[in-house]
């Protein structure tokens, strides 16, 4: 199949048509507007249902109630809006309720910018909402792996009833790149939900009920211990990452996102210059992936972790790493995106400093 | 290997977007690897506008164009804001009709385009973009004028239809522009 040239929020929205979204509930935010723009014309066109609510609250109340019903459920926002969004989230990881949501980070904090930013680390991955839960996250670096990890999202996230999060950032929403469709295997239709809240006793003679209400806390206890199964689970098996050039590496960066882009390039230009440096790219953010760590080679000594933010993934650099490694850290915040020419900079101060 | 990046400015308006994606929907076409960034944000017809363009056979990594092998500057402020960016020898086109030449970088190859007294006597002022995109082409020889129409083609359709042999004619007036 050729490929067609789209913008990344066109490109999303798409995808989400192609991965079986029944439903959309959004409110406006830039930069992710052109992905609700883009669905308010096609969803109707391809007999879904889209909604633009009076609130990031209310929309994801609709996520809550059309997901509790059955449907394949979509959201999209950035960082303000996903903020909003958070006590939803929460409802939806304890009523055990399957969505997909897209985040198209900006920077922060507060209504902070409009540009490009990675700032939403924790909040994706710690939760910004009540509780134990956790949202199975992906953070893509182009237009071809967004796309495909969000057709991906929807049986994901049917499978472990619970929400799945598609991270990128502003940059990767506006611009245009060639992408490819093609129907993958992991595209599949949703079965019959046989917890759904559908309306009726069907053949199982009672109404489903959905809640996320305990009052017993051993109830609560029990459940919570059952949704972190889930949670276990994703840890085991969906672990995303890619190693690029770290078989002889001393130097590693520990990247995502658009900032591994960059990154890619000060790899390139810190081995012509003689210096081993290779990349740990995570692609799910939660499970955060370990095993890329325990694949290093032994010469590895150094982790440098890149972020455009201050440090908030780098604070999982630091769990996993236990000691072993020496950690050092850069990231540029408010909606800077680097050159590779600052990354390459930075390793070199580091390694004078070494000397 | 072939590896371009560009840089258009100009004021919102003018159409550098379109370049810019023009540029880009041909490399994919050709099967190239592309990226095309807009700067976004709160702004407005004739405040400043402009766009990167990376078009390669290798894969692309940084998606930022920080140092550019072209760039296409259709009004004054562009120039100012944009010059020192381009890489020493690099391509400079300049909408003269807009752009002061006085005391512009010497170690880059100039291209003057009289592109809105050239769109205008074609009949519309706003194919100077398009004049531009042709003198583009013509010097870095990145693609011929069927790849470029063949985008026309597709992007105008329906009651844009009639546009088509307008820009067709804008793109080819600014290919001889830099041809003589």
């Amino acid at each position: 199949m050729s490929k067609v040239l789209m913008k990344g929020n066109e490109a999303m929205a798409l995808a989400a048509i192609k991965g079986g979204a029944d439903a959309f509930f959004g409110y406006p935010i830039t930069p992710q507007n052109e992905l609700p723009e883009y669905l308010s014309h096609h969803m109707p066109a391809n007999d879904r249902v889209f909604v633009q609510a009076e609130s990031e609250v209310a929309a994801i109340n609709m996520v809550y109630g059309a997901g509790g019903a059955g449907a394949r459920v979509l959201t999209s926002s950035s960082s303000p809006g996903i903020a909003l969004k958070q006590e939803g989230i929460s409802y939806l990881a304890g009523s055990e309720i399957p969505c997909v949501i897209i985040n198209v980070m900006r920077g922060g904090p507060g209504l902070g910018g409009i540009q490009p930013s990675q700032s939403d680390y924790n909040q994706i991955t710690r939760g910004g909402g009540n509780g134990d839960y956790k949202v199975l996250s992906f953070a893509p670096e182009n237009l071809q792996e967004a796309v495909d990890l969000i057709k991906e999202s929807f049986p994901l996230a049917d499978h472990y009833r619970n929400p799945v999060m598609v991270a990128v950032d502003g940059l990767l929403g506006q611009m245009m790149e060639p992408i490819t469709l093609e129907e993958t295997e992991k595209t599949q239709a949703a079965g019959k939900k046989e917890w759904a809240a559908d309306g009726g006793y069907g053949e199982r003679g009672y109404r489903n009920r959905i809640a996320s209400l305990y009052l017993d806390p051993y109830k609560l206890e029990e459940h919570n211990l059952k949704l972190k199964g889930k949670y276990d689970e994703m840890r085991e098996k969906e672990q995303r990452y890619e190693m690029i050039e770290t078989e002889d590496a001393d130097i590693v960066f520990v990247a995502y996102g658009t900032m591994a882009r960059v990154a890619r390039n000060a790899v390139q230009m810190l081995r012509e210059e003689g210096v081993k440096v290779g990349m740990i790219r995570p692609i799910s953010l939660f499970p955060f992936p370990k095993k890329a760590f325990e694949a290093l080679p032994e010469r590895t000594h150094s982790l440098i972790t890149l972020e455009m933010s201050l440090g908030q993934m780098h604070q999982d650099v630091q769990i996993i790493n236990n000691g072993r490694y020496k950690l050092d850290f850069f990231g540029r915040t408010g909606g800077v995106v680097p050159e590779p020419e600052e990354i390459v900079e930075h390793v070199r101060a580091a390694l004078k400093e070494d000397a | 290997m072939l590896e371009e990046k560009l840089i258009v400015a100009g004021f919102g308006g003018q159409g550098v977007m379109l370049m810019g994606q023009i540029l880009s929907y041909a490399a994919t076409h050709e099967d190239r690897n592309t990226v095309w960034i807009p700067s976004y944000g709160p702004e407005t017809r004739g405040g400043t506008a402009n766009c990167q363009v990376t078009i390669s056979d290798e894969r692309i990594n940084s998606p930022v164009v920080s140092e550019p092998d072209s760039l296409v500057v259709m009004n004054h402020p562009s120039l100012a804001k944009f010059e020192n960016k381009l890489k020493s020898g690099g391509s400079l086109f300049i909408n003269s009709s807009l752009v002061e030449q006085d005391g512009i970088r010497d170690d880059v190859d100039l291209y003057p385009v009289d592109a809105n007294k050239i769109a205008l006597d074609i009949g519309n002022l706003k194919v100077a973009n398009m004049v531009m995109l042709g003198a583009y082409i013509a010097v870095t020889d990145l693609f011929d004028k069927e790849a470029i129409f063949k985008v026309f083609d597709e992007l105008f359709t329906g009651r844009k239809e009639a546009l088509v042999a307008l820009n067709r004619k804008a793109l080819e007036a600014g290919m001889d522009a830099v041809s003589a």
